[in-house]
């Protein structure tokens, strides 16, 4: 009873239940193959990471009770910055100078995070409206940065982001899981996690708590931008190319929708990071589902959100009460 | 225990109410005749509000049976509970302050013709139901252009304009002053004689014996006894409130009694001069001392609150000069006033004090570790420590660190309040209406608290409406008056609250 009252019960159910699906239904789940891990789960692992990675960030923001819209121009831009110092190198294949462009691009991403933060804290615009511009405008941004042509690499090292392995796991998920270990640490070994929840909770009483709140909210902005970044590295490294008007397109979407299946309510405070990793997982699957299991691509979006219907039925209390709550035994009454 | 001839309009039997873990109600009867104030009387936790809400249809009893006119009925939902003539009014008023007063008193239930609302006949009706409550108001202004104890009778006359059966009023008086109390009492009175019955909750007993007529007293969850007002004296009546004798009081009394002489050589902690901010509260001078107990006396919108801030840079001063043990600072934000050994607990217990979502611990040390900055945290056990340590000390109820602070009743948030800011061992502690809106018995042991703290050599600046406490506590005084600081008085032999409402009053300065 205990384990079904878990806000994580459901999703993490109706996760299992698709992986069964994909077992039953792809040619291959899991093998072993020219030395790694191969299959239909380790595609939706090695594909699950950009979404990770942009709903860890906009796990933080929202805890805040902010939202960060601008997460998929980012990665557009993150994406078109490091295609174009990469295409430029006089040997593309030059690892450590890979490395360091992919510094620069996530850097830029953390630049573009602080603007959104000033707009928030410093400025006070609401974050739906402040982050808004920058999705509107990132975009036009990273055509600007391509001259509105999608650039192609053929740099190996930039490629093994999104497609290499190690230790038999693809590098893109361990990227991923590094970047939720930063996270776990940084929130709940520090008392980053404690303060976040304060000003999410109320941002007035934490300020009289002497919670530097506009601080901690630039943070997140940054971290946000930060990891949209090095997602947009991922999936400009799978297809070797930056195309501005695809990556990341509502992804945002994605993000926000993984971290209230993951149970963080979108009115700030309390959050849960395993949660949105369970969350971006689950829509992977789901779109992996849809196409493993032949729905014409005409009804994919609709059936994807037959499902996310589902899935947020089954955690509205409200609706459990309805439907389940009549079964239940009234309590013992005394006379 | 006598009763009116009539019979009872309300009459709950044997009410029980679980909640996880705790019985909130047990066995609870209660009796509410018609023409009469009853007061129902507890402390925080025993039940009153639990009683409220199932009235109300917030909650459905798990035992128990509720007659209304004789009828056995079944409170499924607020809606329920207005059709069956149960009408409330809370502490806060849930008013909509952008509309007008016509259509908050008409809101859902607008007078219609074929689909349009007629906004002569509501205004028309408004501006009688109110002049049957002898207000006379502009019924096409909006409402926030009014008093919130205008608007507490706004929401009273739209409560029994839906149903005047049985009126709950939760607190009401809570943040009203002196005259508006008075003008809110002729309001139930007038009721009162038309037949309503009125359930009356406030932890002013003052009040209580102003204006009720019999009250029920519950304690822990369980029914004291039901008893005319008149002939339960109000010693008796706080000691079946807290169920013990009523020393802790008396013995609070001497002591702020001895203590009243400060020590002469003590040093200031925090002088101001000339402090102030535009539209907010006039320059003033005032000194705190190691161990002085400063208390802040004036209406309510005086500036009390408004100078409080301006010590703990919760607002900015635009003018003036302000330091602390001899330095001058400029407070720019609250973790600078925090850095100086200055605590401050806003009076805005919900808005600015606590976090809801967050536990009784996470609250407890959130200040503490505000000041330590993110990268230091506290350890779990030493968090567990000091939590046990202070939930134990003020002895907060439940007991439960890992409860959200949502869950705990007013007086215990205060206290919570309290333990955040005590942690942080502050040599100026500035609180703002600790004892509003809590029970009897919480007051006490925070008043208690103060002058502990006090003889233990922290400073305190005490703000609070009610000038008793203020007169109990301080060591000093400084009154307010239309955002100016009137007077600053030694608490000698001779100041009592007739000297002070004076200064109010007339804004003299001796």
């Amino acid at each position: 009873m205990t384990i079904v009252k878990n806000r994580l019960f459901w999703p993490v159910a109706i996760l299992v239940a698709l992986l069964i699906v994909n077992l039953f239904t792809s040619n291959q789940f899991i093998t072993l193959q020219d030395g790694h891990l191969f299959g239909a789960l380790i595609d939706i692992l090695r594909g699950s990471a950009p979404l990770i990675l942009v709903a860890l960030g906009m796990t933080l923001v929202i805890s805040t009770g902010g939202i960060d819209l601008s997460v998929g121009s980012v990665m557009a831009i993150s994406g078109a910055v490091a295609c174009l110092l990469i295409k430029d190198l006089g040997d593309q294949n030059a690892t450590g100078s890979v490395l360091l462009i992919m510094g620069v691009a996530i850097a830029v991403s953390a630049a573009l995070g602080l603007w959104n933060g000033s707009l928030v804290a410093v400025v006070g615009i609401q974050p739906i409206i402040a982050t808004l511009i920058l999705m509107v405008a990132g975009r036009g941004l990273a055509q600007l940065v391509t001259d509105g042509q999608i650039i192609n690499v053929q740099s190996s090292p930039y490629a093994t982001v999104a497609t290499g392995f190690f230790l038999t796991l693809p590098v893109a998920f361990l990227i991923a899981m590094a970047a939720v270990a930063l996270i776990l640490v940084l929130t709940r070994r520090t008392a980053l996690g404690l303060l976040l929840e304060s000003v999410g909770g109320s941002p007035s009483a934490s300020r009289l708590a002497g919670i530097r709140a506009k601080r901690i909210t630039v943070m997140v902005y940054v971290v946000s931008g930060a990891f949209a970044g090095l997602a947009g590295l991922i999936y400009s490294a799978n297809i070797k190319s930056a195309d501005s008007i695809a990556a990341g397109n509502l992804i945002e979407l994605d993000a926000i929708l993984a971290v209230v299946i993951g149970g963080t309510a979108l009115i700030g405070g309390r959050f849960s990071i395993a949660g949105t990793v369970v969350g971006a997982i689950l829509i992977q699957t789901l779109q992996v589902t849809v196409v493993s299991i032949g729905v014409p691509s005409k009804a994919t979006l609709l059936f994807k959100a037959v499902v996310v219907v589902v899935l947020c039925l089954s955690q509205s209390a409200t609706f459990r009460e309805k439907v389940f709550g009549r079964f239940k035994l009234r309590s013992e009454v005394p006379a | 225990m006598g009763e009116p001839a009539t019979d009872p309009v309300l009459e709950m039997t044997g009410i029980r109410k679980v909640f996880p873990g705790v019985v909130a109600l047990d066995g609870v009867d209660f009796r509410l005749y018609p023409g009469e104030v009853h007061a129902l009387m507890g402390e925080n936790g025993a039940g009153k509000s639990t009683l409220i809400k199932v009235l109300t249809g917030v909650y459905e009893i798990d035992g128990g049976d509720i007659r209304l006119g004789g009828e056995q009925v079944r409170i499924a939902g607020p809606l329920a509970a207005q059709k069956a003539g149960i009408s409330t009014v809370y502490q806060e008023v849930n008013l909509c302050t952008n509309l007008t007063v016509a259509e908050n008193i008409f809101i859902g239930r607008e007078p219609r013709a074929f689909g349009k609302i007629r906004w002569g006949v509501m205004r028309k009706r408004a501006a009688e139901l109110l002049k049957r409550l002898d207000l006379d108001l502009d019924v096409s202004a909006p409402l926030s252009t009014y008093s919130l104890a205008i608007q507490q009778m706004v929401a009273i006359a739209r409560a029994v304009d839906i149903s005047a059966r049985v009126l709950i009023l939760d607190e009401p008086t809570s943040s009203l002053d002196a005259s508006e109390v008075e003008q809110l009492f002729r309001v139930m009175r007038r009721l009162k004689d038309d037949g309503v019955a009125i359930l009356f909750v406030s932890h002013f007993l003052d009040q209580i014996y102003e204006i009720s007529d019999r009250l029920t007293v519950l304690r822990n969850g369980q029914l004291i006894g039901e008893y005319r007002t008149a002939e339960l004296p109000q010693v008796q009546l706080v000691e079946k409130m807290i169920g013990k004798e009523l020393a802790t009081l008396e013995s609070l009394e001497d002591k702020a009694q001895r203590s009243r002489t400060r020590s002469a050589t003590a040093a200031p902690i925090l002088q101001a001069k000339g402090i102030g901010r535009t539209g907010a509260i006039a320059p003033f001078d005032l000194t705190i001392h190691e161990g002085e107990v400063v208390g802040l006396a004036g209406l309510l919108g005086s500036g009390r609150t408004e100078l409080a801030r301006l010590l703990f840079g919760a607002d900015k001063a635009d003018q003036g000069e302000l330091s602390i043990d001899g330095k001058p600072v400029t407070l720019r934000d609250p973790q600078m006033a925090m850095k100086r050994g200055i605590a401050f607990s806003s009076e805005n217990r919900r808005t600015e004090g606590i976090i809801g979502d967050l536990s009784v611990r996470e609250n407890i040390i959130l200040a503490l570790q505000a000041a330590r900055g993110w990268t230091r945290p506290i350890p779990r056990r030493k968090q567990d420590e000091i939590v046990d340590k202070y939930v134990k000390a003020l002895s907060i109820r439940p007991a439960d660190p890992e409860r959200p602070v949502r869950n705990l009743s007013g007086g215990n948030q205060q206290k919570v309040l309290l333990a955040r800011w005590l942690i942080t061992e502050p040599r100026l502690l500035i609180i703002d209406e600790p004892t509003r809106g809590i029970d009897v018995g919480a007051k006490a042991e925070i008043q208690k608290l103060v002058a502990e703290l006090s003889d233990g050599g922290m400073a305190v600046l005490f703000v609070s409406a009610e000038l008793e406490e203020v007169l109990r506590l301080s060591h000093k005084i400084a009154v307010l008056r239309d955002r100016r600081l009137v007077e600053e008085l030694d608490n000698t032999a001779g100041v009592d609250a007739d000297r002070i409402m004076q200064t109010i009053a007339s804004g003299a300065t001796s």
